[in-house]
């Protein structure tokens, strides 16, 4: 079996004695203290996150706008500079490649942000499509560390420790700027449902700022918190919610799906699936029981199988037994009775909306 | 440094037994609970329901997984600890105080299946 890749961090998270575990083929920080002290960090004041693992990829070329228009299921036509999209990238049958961030860095000029566990796949799909297109392909995740500073506190985390200021930047806005002479990318982004700031640098950069902000006592954060927070935001992850048998239509994300801005790849049968109805969709569960419903778990309506749980946990901000599930369309109606199938038992629980938390983001 | 204490019986699956007379005092040691982290959730049998030495009789749950329980012993559930119903970190707490399931042994020879505690200590690397 391969080894699995470290980020330019990884020395950093054995000093601080944190839990490792592979991850999308990676060696990544699970937790350094514990997950509900992280999360609780992020809610209420700020934590960092090692995110060197997401991959990058940069689109330039007379027709760059015109080619990630054609794999983006995000409509960027004439975006101004420094905006962010959120989109997949579909298969001609509509299951999902990945979902990812484009960033408008100038005109024709195109920054890509994807999911670790797919940078072989995306950048292959990506090169494929673009051999018709007046475009080049630049895969930059060699290049780029990659840190997340989140939580209520973290604009000013970044401006008394990193001496970085992002109050100019509103939620999915970028901007470039110097750094330690070097360029770097700061976002207002992130994956936690609170305010948030992403940072692409080289690995000296982000090593430094590591360093700083450790220092300054901001917390440590790993995987392991990353996912309890964006499962009770209702954010997607690659892999459980979004899968190549997924499209964002049934994870009901069709809010990213612009059917009207021309075609692209996916196009039709996601219009197909939204006129129709697709065949399954996610659904939030709410469990009557403290028993935790986990990944793969059956999810039953009476006797019969009708579906199967995406992501499960205990919240940790709502004190509830909570889940997404991907369900038989006419099974997943709002307040329907369903249960799931726990170990040797069947547990109730209710059909709810996926937001179990209410995001608070700077507009 | 795992806390162990002298008199109980551990299996490989890091469960604990305290006998008492024909009694088991079923639970997780603490070094399986350090591992697990906070504990969420725990999945109990029921009383008068069976266990057979080996065998799953419910579950750990942390924020992260959930953790099987294997019985080391045989026999039958005379009472469950309804206070991990309520408060499940209980378990991170003092593991050893707060045992998961009360069992009447069928079978005594079992226990020579088991790890003492200087065993269990060899076994976890301390």
């Amino acid at each position: 079996m391969a080894e699995n890749k470290r980020t330019c961090l990884y020395d950093k998270h054995l000093e601080l004695g944190a839990l490792m575990s592979p991850f999308a083929g990676f060696d990544m920080p699970i937790q350094y203290s514990n997950i509900v002290t992280e999360h609780n960090a992020v809610r209420n004041e700020v934590g960092v996150f090692d995110v060197s693992h997401m991959g990058e990829v940069e689109i330039t070329g007379p027709e760059a706008e015109k080619f990630v228009n054609y794999i983006f299921t995000n409509d960027i036509t004439d975006a101004p500079e420094g905006k962010i999209f959120y989109g997949m990238m579909l298969y001609p049958d509509g299951g999902t490649v990945d979902d990812l961030l484009v960033y408008k860095v100038a005109e024709n000029d195109l920054f890509l942000v994807i999911n670790a566990g797919n940078i072989d796949k995306d950048v292959a799909w990506i090169n494929e499509q673009a051999a018709k297109f007046d475009v080049k392909v630049d895969h930059q995740s060699d290049y780029y560390g990659q840190l997340a500073v989140q939580g209520p506190e973290s604009e000013k985390a970044l401006l008394d420790v990193l001496k970085i200021d992002g109050s100019d930047l509103v939620f999915y806005t970028f901007k470039k700027m110097e750094y330690d002479g070097e360029t770097i990318i700061v976002s207002r982004t992130g994956y936690t449902g609170e305010d948030g700031f992403e940072i692409y640098a080289s690995h000296a950069a982000i090593n430094k700022m590591w360093d700083l902000l450790i220092a300054a006592g901001v917390q440590p954060c790993g995987l392991g918190c990353r996912d309890t927070l964006r499962f009770e935001v209702g954010l997607p992850l690659y892999g459980d919610e979004l899968t190549a048998e997924i499209s964002p239509i049934m994870a009901t994300l069709g809010i990213f799906v612009k059917l009207d801005k021309g075609d692209f790849i996916g196009r039709d049968a996601c219009a197909k699936q939204k006129e129709e109805g697709s065949a399954k969709k996610l659904v939030g569960l709410e469990l009557k029981d403290k028993a935790i419903a986990r990944h793969g778990y059956e999810v039953l309506q009476g006797e019969k199988v009708v579906g199967y749980v995406t992501t499960g946990y205990r919240g940790i901000s709502v004190d509830k037994s909570l889940a997404f599930a991907l369900v038989d369309r006419e099974a997943g109606a709002l307040g329907n009775e369903l249960s799931v199938r726990i170990r040797k038992k069947v547990f109730p629980c209710e059909v709810v909306k996926k937001r179990f938390y209410k995001k608070s983001y700077k507009k | 440094m795992s806390k162990i204490i002298e008199g109980l019986y551990y299996s490989e699956s890091h469960e604990y037994v305290k006998v008492e007379g024909n009694i088991g005092f079923i639970g997780i040691s603490d070094y399986a609970q350090h591992e697990l982290g906070d504990v969420v959730y725990v999945d109990m049998p029921e009383v008068d329901d069976e266990v057979s030495a080996g065998e799953e009789f419910g579950a750990v749950e942390s924020v992260k997984a959930a953790s099987d329980l294997i019985s080391p012993v045989s026999g039958t559930v005379v009472e469950i600890n309804e206070a991990l119903e309520d408060e499940p970190g209980l378990v991170n707490k003092d593991s050893y105080e707060n045992w998961i399931i009360k069992v009447e042994l069928s079978d005594e020879s079992e226990l020579e299946k088991l790890m003492n505690a200087e065993a269990y200590k060899a076994f976890i690397g301390e």
